[in-house]
């Protein structure tokens, strides 16, 4: 369990060495990102999710990022070449799998760049070895994890099981709901992950499709600002140096030296990745609008929780339930890790029956929400789809009426 | 007489499905509907849903409308409108959903490209007995002769969504088809393909925007006429 943590009147903190004001990639400026995100002004533009991982990209004052295809991020990854073409970054190549593209962000983060990629389900899964070994090595890199269904059988559609995996790599990870959150957060991400006591990477999660090949109102900085550039020197271990951790331990693997002084340095450095994590809530918290949770009419005795889409559909089902004069509370979970336990456990705290709808079979998320909660009877997992499956809000708002004992018309073969 | 299912200015949402086959251009009717709400400042979101990109397999896109923001992700289960852009989605069953019209709500609309009646006696009794109204419109002939190309086929069916429905006007119309045509817009591979395809049938980009804009408008002016005479109420929000 989590202290809280006190995010409120708090700032991002950066490099001392940055010249803020200076010309950063193109016609961008170098902006203090306390300015950026939360007083420059802003104009609304009506965008995909692919679209926006590129404006954000253009504002991060990004070094590098390899690409690799796969649905549904090439296109992101795409037009972050088109950037490259214009010169917002210094390096930009397709690398040969997903395994080869974690390795390849690796070398440039160790090298002492910041970097960005793009991955998507199998790819995920296939690019899996290096998520530990970038924490393992405090590598600030930022992957966009568009969630798709993970084989067999073969599904390109939205589907968050991947992120199950996720979820013990070392990484950090978030959730995006709305385009407008990955906007933010993955120019936020960057400043986060890159504190000298995080320095970790960040696994910023959205759901394909339902996010990035959706049209949506997203609110950008008028003005041509980016982020200060990344300063590696405020990295908490030294780059490439092959006799201190953390890469002497990859020159010099404990599987040879079998013995406890080997075993030790493995856990201690494991429970420091961890502990990062626990340090990233402070700087999480001003760049996620105050806490790792967004609420909404809590005194309800019905609430929903999750993370993604799935808050979306749950907001529709809210509205279509309100019409019947049924009243639904809500939480959004913003960040996966770290994770906000007692953020969770202070906002269910007058809750009868909690639904966690999830767009996946595991049910991930209800299993977190009912290892921190106290009645944890009270946690419903569910309603679940999966393999690309839409969750109506109809179906959502059928659930909740089933468990308050009220007819529900069967959803099947109408038309 | 028409079916008044939401009496004016308490609609809160139009949902339109789009079922279509690869290459027609579901998916860019949607973007081009969505982004004429969205210049009318309703909210709206478009998006898609389709397996691999291939020619003639069953696409299918999604708008929603309406007058506050809309968070609603994904296949659209219980659509208002249900557009048709090829026969082979009802004649062929190449559709997400069987029959084609499955989930339509009451009082619904249902637009086809044909210039026959495609619909079994069983499906009309069923689209009676909910009120759903049907509108076959010749969307690719008018393609042909007023866009000169088959491509423009989903310009006709928007032009048609929108004379029948009311949800955009032509003016949005107009600002949303040159700001998807008239720069440097990136997608897919596949959509990338077909906007080279579309592009090269114009000696000009003025010619393009003007031939599918005439095309819409006309698909506008016939269906806003028919459905003075329907029973189908327009939105109203």
């Amino acid at each position: 369990m989590n202290k809280k943590v006190d995010g409120q009147n708090s700032k991002i903190l950066f490099s001392e060495k940055v010249d803020i004001g200076s010309k950063g990639p193109v016609n961008l400026t170098v902006a203090d990102p306390n300015h950026m995100f939360f007083e420059a002004k802003r104009k609304a533009c009506f965008l995909t999710g692919s679209e926006v991982i590129k404006e954000a990209i253009r504002r991060a004052n990004l070094d590098m990022s390899v690409a690799y295809p796969i649905t549904p991020q090439s296109e992101a990854a795409a037009l972050i070449g088109e950037l490259y073409a214009e010169g917002y970054l210094k390096e930009y190549f397709r690398g040969e799998s997903e395994f080869a593209v974690m390795g390849q962000c690796a070398g440039a983060a160790f090298g002492g760049a910041r970097v960005f990629t793009t991955t998507a389900g199998p790819g995920t899964l296939r690019a899996m070895e290096n998520f530990p070994m970038w924490a393992g090595s405090r590598l600030p890199i930022q992957v966009c994890v568009t969630c798709r269904g993970i084989n067999s059988p073969l599904s390109i559609q939205p589907d968050t099981l991947e992120l199950y995996y996720m979820l013990e790599t070392g990484a950090l990870v978030w959730h995006a709901e709305t385009a407008q959150d990955l906007y933010d957060w993955i120019l936020g991400g960057f400043m986060v992950a890159e504190q000298p006591d995080v320095h970790l990477p960040l696994a910023l999660a959205c759901d394909g499709f339902f996010v990035t090949h959706t049209k949506d109102n997203v609110m950008i900085q008028e003005d041509e600002l980016c982020l200060p550039e990344y300063d590696p020197y405020r990295a908490p271990v030294p780059c490439m140096d092959m006799e201190v951790p953390p890469v002497r331990m990859m020159r010099d693997p404990f599987i040879m030296k079998s013995n406890y002084i080997s075993y030790m340095t493995h856990a201690s450095w494991q429970q420091e990745v961890r502990a990062a994590i626990e340090r990233s809530r402070k700087h999480t918290k001003v760049v996620m609008g105050g806490s790792l949770i967004d609420t909404e009419n809590l005194d309800r005795d019905i609430l929903l929780v999750s993370s993604g889409t799935a808050v979306s559909q749950g907001r529709e089902a809210i509205r279509l339930l309100e019409e019947e004069g049924i009243n639904v509370g809500l939480v959004k979970i913003k960040s996966l890790r770290p994770f906000p336990f007692e953020e969770l456990k202070e906002a269910t705290a007058n809750a009868k029956t909690i639904f966690v709808p999830e767009f996946n079979v595991a049910g991930w998320l209800a299993r977190e929400i009912k290892a921190c909660l106290p009645d944890n009877e009270r946690v419903i997992a569910g309603p679940q789809v999966a393999g690309g499956m839409t969750m109506p809000s109809e179906v959502i708002v059928m659930e909740i009426k089933k468990k308050l004992g009220m007819k529900v018309e069967p959803m099947s073969g109408r038309g | 007489m028409a079916v008044v299912t939401h009496p004016a200015g308490t609609m809160k949402r139009m949902n339109i499905r789009i079922s279509g086959l690869g290459g027609q251009g579901a998916v860019t009717a949607a973007h081009i509907l969505a982004m004429a709400a969205n210049a009318m400042g309703k909210f709206s979101i478009s998006n898609p849903f389709f397996g691999a990109e291939k020619r003639m397999a069953p696409a299918e896109s999604y708008v929603r409308v309406g007058p506050d923001k809309i968070y609603d992700r994904g296949e659209l289960v219980f659509p208002e409108v249900i557009m048709v852009f090829h026969p082979q989605v009802i004649t062929m069953q190449k559709s997400y959903t069987a029959p084609f019209y499955s989930g339509v709500k009451k009082g619904g609309m249902i637009i086809i490209n044909t210039d026959v009646d495609l619909l079994s006696p069983e499906d009309h009794e069923r689209l009676d007995e909910d009120e759903v109204s049907v509108y076959n419109i010749d969307a690719t002939t008018l393609a042909l002769e007023i866009g000169g190309t088959e491509l423009s086929t989903n310009m006709a069916m928007i032009g048609a969504c929108a004379g029948v429905t009311k949800v955009v006007d032509m003016p949005a119309l107009d600002k949303a088809l040159k700001e998807r045509f008239g720069k440097k817009y990136v997608a897919s591979g596949g959509t990338a393909t077909l906007d080279e395809a579309i592009k090269k049938k114009y000696a000009k980009k003025e010619q393009l925007l003007q031939k599918n804009f005439d095309t819409m408008e006309k698909a506008y002016e016939m269906s806003s006429k028919w459905v003075e005479s329907s029973k189908y109420a327009p939105v109203t929000f």
